[in-house]
C-alpha cells in the first residue's frame, strides 16, 4: 500500500494540468499593451457612422457592429475595461416611432424579385417597435447620433422630444439624452471618459451632397441657427465647434482619437449611376445629334428675331448643337439660366455625379436627354425636309429637352463647394489632433483606397462598389459591418502609433456585408 | 527499493497515449497503464482487443475484463493578431470495453469483445472564431467482435474474427463566417446520423519462443461508415432565394482506418515485465470529409483532410509487488496524422507525449480491480486549416492551439 501511495502525486499532477494552458495566452492581461493610453472608460462621439447606422436605418445588429463597439471589444482584450454601452434599438427592423407613428423608415435589405434580379427594398418582415417616447435611462458609451452635424453636439435641447416635429431636436438623441435640455457633448463629458473618439462633420456637407446640392453653401454665415437641413456648414463654425468639443473632452483628462472626413463624393451613393449611362445605338445617336442641331437652329432663329447679330447668335446657340455618339454618352443636366446659357441645360462634365436615388426608369425614358413624343418627332420631320416650324412647334422641341434636375446631380460648382468645405474641416481636425497630442485617424485615406481598387483581406478585396463591394450598406452612404470593421482597424492603427499601444486589430473577413431578405413589399 | 526508483523514473519519462485523429486508444486498464501496449502481453481478456491469438494462452477457463474511462480532454485556441480566444468545453468522454474468453479445449478458445476504438467529442463555444469549421462534433463507434484463438503449437497461435460496427455522428457548424438571419443569428447546419453500421475483421498471431519472451502481431481492417439518409438541419437561414438551405438529408463516408500492431514482451527478474508495441494507423484513407445533401439546390460540402498514415511507439513496464498489488507504468509517443495546413479544429490533435500508470488489486483469486490513468501532453502548436473556401478563394484559419487530456479509468478482471 505504501508503494501505491507514492504514485498519488502523479495522479494529482495529472488532474491539475487537465485544462490546457498556452505559454502566452492572449486573454492574460499584459499580452497586449495599452501603451500611454487608458481605455478603461471609452466614449465615442459622432453621428450615424459612430452609431452603427446602415441600410438607411439604425437597428440592433448594426449597432453591435458599430466601429466603437468593435474597438471596445478589442480594448477589452488589452485592459480591464468598463462595459461599453450603446443605446440599442428595440429591434432589427430599424424604423423609429413617435407615439406610435412611424417617423423614419425601416432598414433596407437585398431582395430578389420574381425574375431573380436582386434589388434593395425596405424590410417589412416585422413592425418597428422603437418609440422615441420611451427614453432609455442612464448614460451610454456610444454617443453617436444619426443625423448630427458638428454644431449639434453642443446644441441645447437637441434631445427634447418637443423639438422633433419642428426639426430642432433629433429623435435618436431624444431616446438617450440624460435630460431634454442637455447636449451630446455634456452627456459625453459627464461620463469622465479615459479615452474618447470623435468622428463628426460628415453631415456638415453630406446632406448638401445627397440632396444634389439644393441646399446653400453657408460659408461666410457664422450663425448655424439660420442654416437649413441641407446646407454646408461654414468652416469657421465647424472649427469653433470642433475645438470646443476637443477641449471639453481633453479637459476631462481623456486621451483620444480624432477621425477626419472621407470624400463624400467617393461613396456608392454618387458613384453607382454613371453620368454617361446614356447608351445609344448609331441610329439613335444620329437622330439625337440631329435633334440638337434643330434645337441650335431654332434657338438661333429665335435670337435673330430678337435682333441679336448673326455671329453672336450662332456663337451662343452652338453650345446646344450637342453631338451624340454610338455607345455611352453623358447625360444633360439643368443649370441655372444665365446670359451665357439662356436655355439652362448642358451636357455633364466627366467629374459631375448623379445620385443613387435618381429615377433610373425615367433615365431610360429620356430623363437626362430628350423626351421624344410623336409631336416632337413630327416637328423634326418638318425641319428635315427644310420646312419652317411654327413658333409653337419650335417651343415643343425646346421643351422636349429634359436635363437632370439639380436634386439628382452634383455639378462642378457644387462639387467644389463640397471639396472646399471638407478640405477646411480636415485641416482643422488634423491641426487639433496635433495640438492636443491626440491620435489623428486618416479615414479619408482609407476610404479613398477602398474607392480606388479596394483593400485586400483574407477572402478577397473590399471595394466601394454598390451591393457587391462589401464596404457599403444598401443606403450607399453608410458602411456594412465589414466596412465598420475596416474603420475600427484604421482607428486602432492610429491609436497604436500615437500611444505606443498594441491593441489587436480585427479580421474584417469575419464581419458580414449586406443582409439578404425577401420579407419586403 | 532500487527497482521502485527505476519504476518512478520510468513513469516520469513517459508521455502517454492519446491517439491522433479520432482514434481513442483506451481499450483496457492493464494495457493502458503500460502505455497501451499489449500485442504480446498475455495477462487478461484484454487480449480480445490487443491480440486475440493470445487468448488461448490464458490459464483460466473463463476470463472477463470489463471497464471504462473518463476522458477529460480540452483544447484552447488563440489568434495573436486579432486577440480571438476560445476554449472547448467538451463533455467527458466515456469509452467502455468488455472482453470475455472461454477455453473450449486446450488448443481452442472462443471470445467476445466489445470496444470503442474511435470517437471524438469536441465542443467549442457557439459562433467562436472557427465556427465556420466546427461548433461541436460527437462521433462514436462501437465494435462488436466474436473471436477464436487457436494454438497451433506450444510456441505459436493465431486468432481473429469478424467485427460488426455501429456508429453515430452529430456535427454542427456555421455555414460560413458571416451569413446570418435578420436578427444576426448565424446560419448553421447540424448533420446527424446514427445506427450506421458495417463489417470488418481482425487477425492476429503470437509467437512465444521462450517462456519469457513473446512476439505479437495484430491487424484490424479498415471499416468505412457510410451514413445515408442522415438528417441535415439548417437553422437561422435568411429568408432569401439566394440561400435555399431547407432541411434535407445527407450522405457521407467516415473511414475508421485499419491498424497494424507489432510488438514484444519480455519478463525479467521474475516480477518485471517489459512491453513494446508499434502501431501503424492507416489514416491515409481519410482524404476528405464530404457531405452530399439530397436537396440538389444545396451545394455539397467538401472538406479536405488528407491524413497521413501515422505511427505510435508504446513502452510499458509491469511490476508484481506482491500477491495483492501489481503496478504498471508506460509511455507512448503518438504521431499526428494531420499534415501541415490541414489542422481542422474538429480534431485538433498534434503529436503527443503520453504518460500512463496504474495498478491491479487482486481482491481474491477470481477478482481483481484494475485502475489506470493517462496524461497526454501536447506541445503548443501554431497551425492552420487552409482548405476552407469563400467564393472560390482559400481562407486559411490559423492560430495557436494547445490540447490536453487526462483520462482515469477503472475496470474489473474476473477469472474462473
Amino acid at each position: 500500500m505504501k508503494n501505491y501511495i507514492k504514485y498519488l502525486p502523479f495522479l494529482a499532477l495529472g488532474v491539475i494540468s487537465c485544462e490546457p494552458e498556452l505559454d502566452n495566452p492572449v486573454d492574460k492581461v499584459g499580452f497586449y499593451s495599452n501603451g500611454e493610453a487608458d481605455f478603461t472608460n471609452y466614449v465615442a462621439l459622432g453621428n450615424s457612422l459612430t452609431a452603427g447606422y446602415a441600410d438607411g436605418a439604425l437597428y440592433i445588429t448594426g449597432q453591435e457592429n458599430s466601429y466603437p463597439n468593435i474597438m471596445a471589444q478589442q480594448f477589452a482584450k488589452v485592459q480591464e475595461t468598463q462595459l461599453f454601452t450603446q443605446p440599442l434599438m428595440a429591434d432589427n427592423a430599424g424604423g423609429l416611432l413617435l407615439a406610435g407613428n412611424q417617423i423614419t423608415s425601416n432598414r433596407r435589405v437585398l431582395a430578389f424579385g420574381p425574375d431573380g434580379a436582386p434589388a434593395p427594398k425596405i424590410y417589412t418582415g416585422m413592425q418597428p417597435t422603437t418609440d422615441i417616447t420611451n427614453v432609455l435611462s442612464g448614460s451610454f458609451s456610444n454617443m453617436g447620433v444619426p443625423g448630427a452635424k458638428s454644431f449639434h453636439l453642443v446644441a441645447p435641447n437637441y434631445g427634447d422630444i418637443s423639438g422633433v416635429p419642428v426639426g430642432t431636436a433629433n429623435p435618436y438623441f431624444v431616446r438617450f439624452a440624460t435630460s431634454p435640455s442637455s447636449t451630446i457633448l455634456a452627456d459625453a463629458a459627464a461620463q469622465n471618459p479615459t479615452f474618447f473618439s470623435l468622428f463628426i462633420g460628415n453631415n456638415d456637407v453630406l446632406s448638401y451632397a445627397t440632396t444634389g446640392g439644393v441646399g446653400v453653401d453657408q460659408t461666410g454665415n457664422l450663425d448655424p441657427s439660420t442654416y437649413g437641413q441641407n446646407d454646408i456648414t461654414d468652416p469657421q463654425v465647424f472649427a469653433q465647434v470642433y475645438s470646443t468639443i476637443v477641449n471639453t473632452m481633453v479637459g476631462t483628462g481623456a486621451d483620444g482619437a480624432l477621425v477626419n472626413l472621407q470624400d463624400v463624393t467617393s461613396i456608392p451613393y454618387f458613384t453607382t449611376v454613371p453620368n454617361n449611362a446614356l447608351v445609344l445605338d448609331a441610329a439613335t445617336a444620329g437622330s439625337l445629334t440631329g435633334f440638337f442641331q434643330a434645337v441650335a437652329g431654332i434657338f438661333t432663329q429665335g435670337l435673330l428675331q430678337q435682333q441679336v447679330p448673326l455671329a453672336q447668335a450662332q456663337a451662343l446657340a452652338a453650345q446646344y448643337a450637342i453631338t451624340f455618339n454610338e455607345g455611352p454618352n453623358r447625360f444633360l443636366i439643368d443649370v441655372p439660366v444665365s446670359q451665357s446659357n439662356p436655355l439652362g441645360f448642358r451636357q455633364m462634365t466627366a467629374e459631375e455625379l448623379l445620385v443613387l436615388t435618381i429615377d433610373q426608369g425615367a433615365l431610360a425614358q429620356g430623363y437626362g436627354s430628350v423626351v421624344l413624343s410623336p409631336e416632337v418627332l413630327q416637328v423634326l420631320g418638318i425641319l428635315q425636309t427644310g420646312g419652317q416650324p411654327t413658333p409653337e412647334q419650335a417651343g415643343l422641341v425646346l421643351a422636349a429637352v429634359s436635363g437632370v434636375d439639380d436634386k439628382d446631380a452634383l455639378d462642378s460648382d457644387e462639387l467644389s463647394n463640397i471639396a472646399n468645405a471638407q478640405a477646411s474641416y480636415n485641416a482643422t481636425i488634423k491641426a487639433l489632433a496635433q495640438a492636443n497630442g491626440l491620435a489623428f485617424v486618416d479615414a479619408r485615406g482609407t476610404l479613398a483606397q477602398v474607392a480606388s481598387g479596394g483593400i485586400p483581406f483574407d477572402a478577397g478585396v473590399v471595394t466601394s462598389q454598390y451591393i457587391l463591394g462589401g464596404a457599403f450598406s444598401l443606403d450607399g452612404v453608410h458602411p456594412t459591418p465589414r466596412g465598420y470593421a475596416l474603420v475600427a482597424n484604421t482607428i486602432i492603427d492610429a491609436i497604436n502609433a500615437t500611444y505606443k499601444s498594441t491593441v489587436p486589430k480585427v479580421n474584417i473577413g469575419a464581419y458580414g456585408t449586406i443582409t439578404l431578405n425577401n420579407d419586403v413589399q | 527499493m532500487k527497482k521502485l526508483l527505476l519504476l518512478t523514473v520510468f513513469t516520469l519519462a513517459t508521455a502517454v497515449t492519446y491517439a491522433g485523429g479520432y482514434r481513442v486508444s483506451l481499450q483496457g486498464q492493464r494495457a493502458l497503464a503500460m502505455g497501451h501496449t499489449g500485442v504480446a502481453v498475455v495477462n487478461s481478456a484484454e487480449l480480445g482487443f490487443f491480440n486475440p491469438s493470445g487468448l488461448v494462452y490464458l490459464e483460466n477457463k473463463l476470463n472477463i475484463s470489463v471497464g471504462g474511462f473518463g476522458v477529460f480532454s480540452d483544447v484552447v485556441y488563440q489568434n495573436e493578431q486579432t486577440g480571438d480566444f476560445a476554449r472547448t468545453n467538451s463533455p467527458v468522454g466515456t469509452p467502455l470495453y468488455l472482453y470475455a474468453s472461454y477455453k473450449v479445449t486446450d488448443w481452442l478458445t472462443a471470445g467476445l469483445s466489445v470496444y470503442t476504438p474511435y470517437g471524438s467529442s469536441v465542443e467549442w463555444e457557439d459562433d467562436w472564431a472557427g465556427s465556420h469549421l466546427v461548433n461541436n462534433i460527437d462521433l462514436a463507434a462501437i465494435y462488436i467482435q466474436p473471436l477464436v484463438s487457436v494454438k497451433l503449437s506450444p510456441y505459436f497461435s493465431v486468432g481473429g474474427g469478424p467485427i460488426y460496427v455501429t456508429g453515430s455522428v452529430n456535427f454542427n457548424r456555421n455555414l460560413n463566417r458571416t451569413l446570418s438571419d435578420i436578427d444576426g443569428n448565424r446560419s448553421e447546419v447540424t448533420v446527424d446520423a446514427s445506427g450506421v453500421s458495417n463489417w470488418g475483421w481482425s487477425a492476429s498471431a503470437m509467437f512465444s519462443p521462450t517462456e519469457d519472451l513473446r512476439v505479437g502481431f495484430n491487424y484490424r481492417s479498415e471499416i468505412i461508415l457510410e451514413a445515408e439518409g442522415g438528417d441535415a438541419d439548417f437553422e437561422n437561414i435568411p429568408n432569401s432565394p439566394a440561400t435555399p438551405f431547407a432541411d434535407t438529408q445527407f450522405s457521407a463516408e467516415l473511414p475508421l482506418p485499419a491498424e497494424l500492431t507489432v510488438g514484444l514482451s519480455y519478463q525479467f527478474c521474475e516480477k518485471w515485465l517489459f512491453a513494446f508495441d508499434y502501431n501503424m494507423t492507416f489514416w491515409s484513407v481519410y482524404e476528405s470529409l464530404d457531405l452530399d445533401f439530397v436537396n440538389p439546390s444545396i451545394p455539397d460540402s467538401q472538406n479536405a483532410r488528407m491524413y497521413e498514415d501515422s505511427s505510435i511507439y508504446r513502452f510499458g513496464l509491469q511490476y508484481e509487488t506482491n500477491e495483492l498489488f501489481t503496478l504498471r507504468a508506460g509511455y507512448y509517443f503518438d504521431e499526428s496524422p494531420v499534415q501541415e495546413g490541414y489542422f481542422a479544429p474538429e480534431t485538433p490533435r498534434n503529436d503527443s507525449n503520453n504518460f500512463t500508470g496504474g495498478l491491479s488489486v487482486n481482491v481474491n483469486e477470481h477478482f481483481a480491480i484494475d485502475a489506470s490513468f493517462l496524461y497526454s501532453r501536447f506541445k503548443e502548436v501554431g497551425a492552420s486549416y487552409d482548405f476552407y473556401f469563400e467564393d472560390g478563394q482559400a481562407v486559411p484559419f490559423s492560430g495557436t492551439y494547445k490540447s490536453s487530456a487526462f483520462t482515469p479509468g477503472l475496470g474489473i478482471t474476473y477469472k474462473l
